[in-house]
């Protein structure tokens, strides 16, 4: 399109320009830059070259496996089983050994305890805390109230079973719903809620009405002192740690729905060596007995 | 009355009552509501094409004194409305940055949650800022560098109206929590129509514009239009195939699954990104930078080349979003290959909008509208450095869902697509209301403060995404990861809350900006009309 015939300089640059103006603007008849051309072939020739050496070409029935024989999956195994190799003689020794042993071996502790964290932090923090703290519904770990027991061993059958969770061998149990299913009524659910706050909160108000019908329907889980029974997962309720709140109308709430939180069974997820470092682990928050 | 106004009257009629029909019988109150919208927009039409046959003249002449008699209208409302729909997705830009930094703020409401803000933000910007800034500039280069006026009386009205109405219906859908949950194309398959209505009159209109042009070539821009307009056809027609439960219903199943879906999905994604963010805008700086530094474009050759290298390679780039995931290898290799032979096209661009400037380079000095052109060129140069650097495998297993790509985005959006259009919004307003821009004083702090907030963003992110995409990949002597998630969403917090600082200033920029525009078109006096210099010699 460059007509030749009318040649238009221009004065700043010395460049021909096409010949055309549109509403005002002319375009220079520059040559493409070399420089932009040479890296633009580059580019184009380090491209064809990859397609060589790595999949690339879709074709019937499957696609050009590339020189190089890699694949995503492939480099994926690699790093895991380069990963595996370098834990290895710490996991061997983890399988090997008792959860009492593992406590007992300072090196392998820590160890176990380095394992508990990382996979704590990928498995259980979400519900847990990213330090086992907790939440509203979901069990503190760093104190020693246990719901289902606090030894290494009790530990570690709630994280390979869970409680609730369709796991044959898993924790079983709830909280009943003493107001929907029509148990107690509504009084005597002020009176017991106004009791259990006396446990934990001394009162100078006469709750010996709701003292009563605790002992009738409560102590057969929660003991008669209201210290919990972790055989059935009943918590104790002479602290300050609540599962779900301790106010009176938490606990109301608690008592016309019942409880019942889902832990996973997470044996059929984790490998045994990560159990056993995870229960080292949340054993060492704080609580373990 | 003719033919055109009467079919638009009893189209808008009929629409209204569909709508109404539809309304009646709808599953939810949402979906009810959008349909009222719509039967009032189709009453509004019909009221509106009305108006225009009784106030017109009986015939609207071609040309005035052997000019062209330009259309300027649909381009005044277009460009008003990015104003307003820049400073509103800014805004919700700003919110949800700071949501991210104080996940409490949205107080439980579900309406102003980040998952309904955030399509909101970015549609907003994108499609309705973005979207009425292409409209606007397209409209106005092709009939300036054609010279001629624009094909059709009521279709280039009807282009505008009707886009701003997907706009409303996109937007208040996400608030009401109507989606199709497809990053970038989350309106339902109701609105989607619609678009697919309003673009092909687009697409017609700026056909017609070309082919009863009076200059013999077609000028660069209007090539980059074109492709652009032809490609999100082709793109939204694709992601967008669903079916909908029913008429009555706002909820559509698309029709592809499982990787063939994410494939489409970032094969429209990553050329919404090429076609609507760099195509469309850089057909702004073909025009507007030579215009406005009164300077020929650079060189005719490099942009035949870079043109056509650029919409054959984009279009191949999409699976550079889904390294390392179920997406066939192949697939990623050659996504990424084709990333890396884009990087040269995409910087012809650049040369061309900066070579452009050679003969001027001291009006930077003294036009801070050139300077916002010229840098938001600077800006698409970066990211289009840093989009091939990123779809290299290696690079993208530790960039890949970290806060690098919100960066990288942002470099791009708020840098290049932001100044371009604010640049060219600072030169098309004045010259289609025959004014003087109120204050350069004003766009020189417009420049600063935007500036100073994109560099805040941008590198709050690269540091951001960088050591997120570091922790992620931490491990211990012992071969354990170093730290959980929730260890690197905390270190992010500072970085979130200095990205949040740089959105406000960006934000305070288009606000001095609608201050001024306010001003310039509050004035009385008129400016030097373009078409007043003298008629330019045809080429030949």
């Amino acid at each position: 399109m460059v007509d030749n015939t009318h040649q238009d300089i221009d004065a700043a640059t010395g460049t021909a320009t096409t010949g055309h103006e549109w509403d005002g603007i002319k375009e220079l008849n520059t040559p493409l830059p070399k420089w932009w051309l040479y890296i633009l072939y580059a580019c184009i020739v380090w491209s064809v070259g990859y397609w060589f050496l790595y999949p690339a070409i879709p074709l019937p029935g499957g696609h050009t496996p590339g020189l190089l024989g890699w694949t995503s999956r492939g480099a994926v195994t690699a790093d895991l089983q380069e990963l595996q190799a370098q834990r290895a003689t710490l996991v061997g020794q983890l399988n090997k050994s008792t959860l009492q042993q593992i406590a007992a071996d300072p090196k392998l502790a820590e160890f176990a305890r380095a394992y508990g964290r990382s996979s704590f932090g990928v498995n259980c923090a979400p519900c847990h805390g990213s330090n086992g703290q907790g939440s509203a519904g979901y069990p503190n770990l760093t104190a020693d109230r246990w719901l289902w027991g606090g030894k290494l061993d009790q530990i570690s059958q709630t994280i390979t079973h869970g409680a609730r969770s369709g796991d044959p061998d898993g924790h079983e149990g709830n909280m009943p719903a003493f107001g929907k299913d029509g148990i107690l009524t509504k009084d005597q659910i002020g009176q017991v809620a106004a009791y259990v706050v006396s446990l934990s909160t001394p009162t100078t108000a006469d709750v010996s009405a709701g003292q009563k019908v605790f002992a009738e329907n409560c102590a057969p889980c929660h003991g008669d002192n209201a210290k919990g029974n972790p055989d059935v997962g009943a918590p104790n309720l002479t602290t300050k740690i609540w599962l779900y709140g301790g106010d009176k109308a938490t606990i109301q709430e608690t008592l016309t729905n019942g409880r019942g939180g889902h832990m996973p069974a997470w044996g059929s997820k984790l490998d045994p060596a990560t159990i056993k470092a995870l229960t080292v682990y949340v054993h060492a928050l704080g609580g373990g007995q | 009355m003719t033919i055109g106004e009467l079919l638009g009257i009893v189209l808008s009629f009929a629409g209204a009552f569909l709508a109404l029909f539809i309304a009646s019988k709808a599953y939810t109150a949402a979906y009810a509501f959008h349909m009222f919208v719509f039967a009032l927009a189709g009453f509004g039409s019909a009221f509106l094409i009305f108006k225009h046959y009784t106030n017109r003249a009986a015939v609207i002449p071609q040309e005035i004194n052997g000019r062209p008699n330009y259309q300027y209208g649909p381009i005044k409302f277009a460009s008003l409305a990015a104003v307003f729909w820049g400073i509103a997705g800014f805004l919700v830009g700003l919110i949800v940055a700071l949501e991210l930094a104080y996940p409490d703020l949205s107080m439980g409401l579900q309406w102003i949650n980040f998952g309904r803000l955030r399509p909101l933000h970015t549609s907003a910007v994108i499609f309705a800022f973005g979207g009425n800034v292409l409209l606007a500039t397209s409209l106005y280069v092709v009939q300036r560098t054609c010279r001629t006026r624009i094909a059709g009386e009521l279709a280039p009205w009807f282009v505008i109206l009707g886009y701003n109405l997907f706009i409303v219906i996109a937007g208040t859908g996400y608030l009401l929590g109507i989606t199709q949950s497809k990053e970038y194309a989350e309106p339902e398959w109701y609105a989607d129509l619609w678009l697919t209505i309003v673009w092909v009159v687009y697409l017609l209109v700026f056909l017609a514009t070309l082919w009863k042009r009076k200059e013999p070539h077609i000028y660069v821009a209007n090539w980059f239009t074109l492709a652009f307009i032809l490609t999100i056809a082709m793109l939204h027609l694709g992601n967008n195939a669903s079916i909908p439960v029913s008429i009555f219903s706002p909820k559509s199943y698309i029709v592809w699954s499982g990787v063939q879906d994410a494939m489409f999905q970032w094969w429209y994604g990553h050329n919404a990104v090429g076609f609507f963010l760099t195509a469309g805008f850089l057909a702004i700086m073909y025009y507007f930078v030579p215009k406005r530094a009164e300077r020929p474009v650079y060189s005719y050759r490099l942009s035949i080349i870079h043109f056509w290298a650029l919409v054959f390679m984009y279009i191949w780039a999409g699976p550079h979003h889904l390294h390392y995931t179920a997406l066939p290898d192949w697939a990623q290799t050659l996504g990424m290959t084709f990333s890396i032979m884009l990087w040269m096209p995409s910087w012809g661009g650049m040369i061309n909008g900066l070579l452009t400037l050679a003969g001027a380079w001291d009006k930077l000095r003294t036009d801070p509208v050139l300077r916002m052109l010229v840098v938001s060129v600077a800006f698409y140069g970066m990211s289009t450095f840093e989009g091939p650097l990123m779809s290299i495998k290696v690079v993208n297993s530790l960039s890949h869902y970290t806060d690098w790509t919100i960066g990288h985005v942002h470099s791009g959006a708020l840098g290049w697509v932001g100044f371009v259009s604010f640049g060219a919004l600072y030169c098309l307003i004045p010259w289609v209301y025959n004014r003087k821009l109120y204050s350069m004083k004003l766009v020189n702090w417009h420049f600063w403060i935007a500036t100073i907030g994109i560099v805040l963003y941008i590198t709050a992110m690269w540091v951001s995404g960088i050591l997120q995409g570091l922790m992620w990949r931490a491990y211990t002597s012992n071969g354990f990861l170093e730290y959980s998630f929730i260890e690197t969403v905390e270190a992010m917090h500072p970085f979130y809350v200095i990205r949040a600082a740089g959105g406000g200033l960006f934000l305070i920029g288009s606000l001095i900006m609608a201050y001024n525009f306010y001003k310039t078109l509050a004035s009385p006096e008129e400016a030097e009309a373009p078409e007043a210099k003298p008629a330019l010699a045809p080429a030949e």
